[in-house]
């Protein structure tokens, strides 16, 4: 496998994780609201 | 991990998609649809963002369970036409990776579960992975044809999962889809078996057809059909679905029963001659989808 090929996949799975990151945050504040709305009702 | 001239770690050459194909996501789809339903009929129903997690942890769970399945069986899978071409046979990523991203998964949604929603869920998340990897893959598969008997109960677990997520326990309804999810699985495996016979005779997977030849597998899959069935039918004489779900549950029983009669009839032993086989591997997934859609539809009006 050449270096670009490496560089590419390294690149793309970057740029996945950091998408699933920020979708993590964002479950998170979405769950702590849920929550909140929960314990207070 | 090698390095290259440039210090780029040439080991790391598994693409995204590989780690999706790890998850088996087509498997998912129905895992994630019973767990759905199993949330959908509960008494309590979720706020959208709990109940999008809990499917979520559900899902993640269930990848996570695959990619450690595939981890153990790499070498199996690679005597297999079926699954010689998946990440790890087909060497786009080492063994290592795949356990470290199946364990890791299973951690995260496992405590995100428990975050998500409660701990009883997360239990049983926990418990569905662990006997999907440890009881049906590292202990049954390769020892004996009741692999996936017992072992199907890992894959019976997500409509519990759903209900527990919600309402914090379990109930008759949940055990019966349990049950029934547990008595589908046996039918629904031995039909692909018996087509894809040599695949496992190759690999030296001790599958039914294998071992006591499709004759006795096609009697087995009529028996199974039948305790399936009532167990598909009975949420309705017991009061726990209408009749919407009672008249769907027993037409497509009723249906899985002709072609499971028509397997039987069949004499053949090569997969050419297996239209049955293969009308009824398709049809069962049918039938769950069928099943659960119409237990949702039917508790929703």
């Amino acid at each position: 496998m050449d270096q670009d090929e490496i560089r590419r996949r390294q690149r793309s799975r970057a740029v996945i994780m950091a998408v699933l990151l920020g979708l993590f945050v964002v479950l998170v504040y979405a769950i702590t609201i849920a929550k909140m709305g929960l314990y207070s009702a | 991990m090698t390095t290259s001239a440039n210090s780029i770690p040439v080991a790391v050459t598994a693409d995204w998609q590989d780690f999706l194909a790890l998850t088996k996501p087509r498997v998912m789809t129905l895992v994630v649809f019973t767990g759905l339903c199993g949330l959908l009929v509960a008494p309590v129903s979720l706020p959208p963002a709990l109940a999008f997690t809990a499917i979520l942890c559900i899902a993640l769970g269930a990848g996570a369970a695959a990619a450690l399945n595939m981890w153990y069986e790499a070498d199996l899978d690679a005597l297999m036409k079926r699954t010689a071409s998946r990440p790890l046979p087909a060497g786009r990523m080492d063994r290592q990776t795949a356990l470290h991203f199946g364990v890791g998964l299973s951690f995260f949604s496992v405590i995100l579960m428990g975050i998500a929603t409660n701990w009883f869920a997360a239990a049983i998340l926990a418990v569905s992975i662990l006997f999907y990897v440890m009881v049906y893959t590292i202990w049954l598969k390769r020892r004996t044809p009741q692999n996936i008997v017992i072992g199907g109960a890992a894959g019976a677990f997500p409509p519990l999962i759903g209900w527990a997520a919600a309402t914090g326990d379990v109930a008759t309804l949940p055990i019966l889809l349990f049950a029934l999810i547990f008595l589908w699985t046996p039918p629904h495996f031995w039909a692909l078996s018996l087509f894809v016979r040599s695949d496992y005779a190759a690999a030296g997977v001790p599958m039914l057809p294998v071992v006591a030849g499709p004759r006795a597998t096609r009697i087995q899959i009529l028996l199974y059909t039948l305790p399936m069935g009532a167990a598909a039918i009975a949420p309705w004489p017991l009061g726990l679905a209408g009749a919407i779900y009672g008249l769907a549950a027993s037409g497509l029983s009723l249906g899985f029963l002709v072609l499971a009669l028509r397997v039987l009839a069949n004499k053949a032993t090569e997969p050419a001659g297996m239209k049955p086989e293969k009308q009824l591997f398709a049809f069962s997934i049918v039938y769950l989808f069928a099943l659960f859609g119409a237990l949702v539809v039917d508790h929703l009006l």
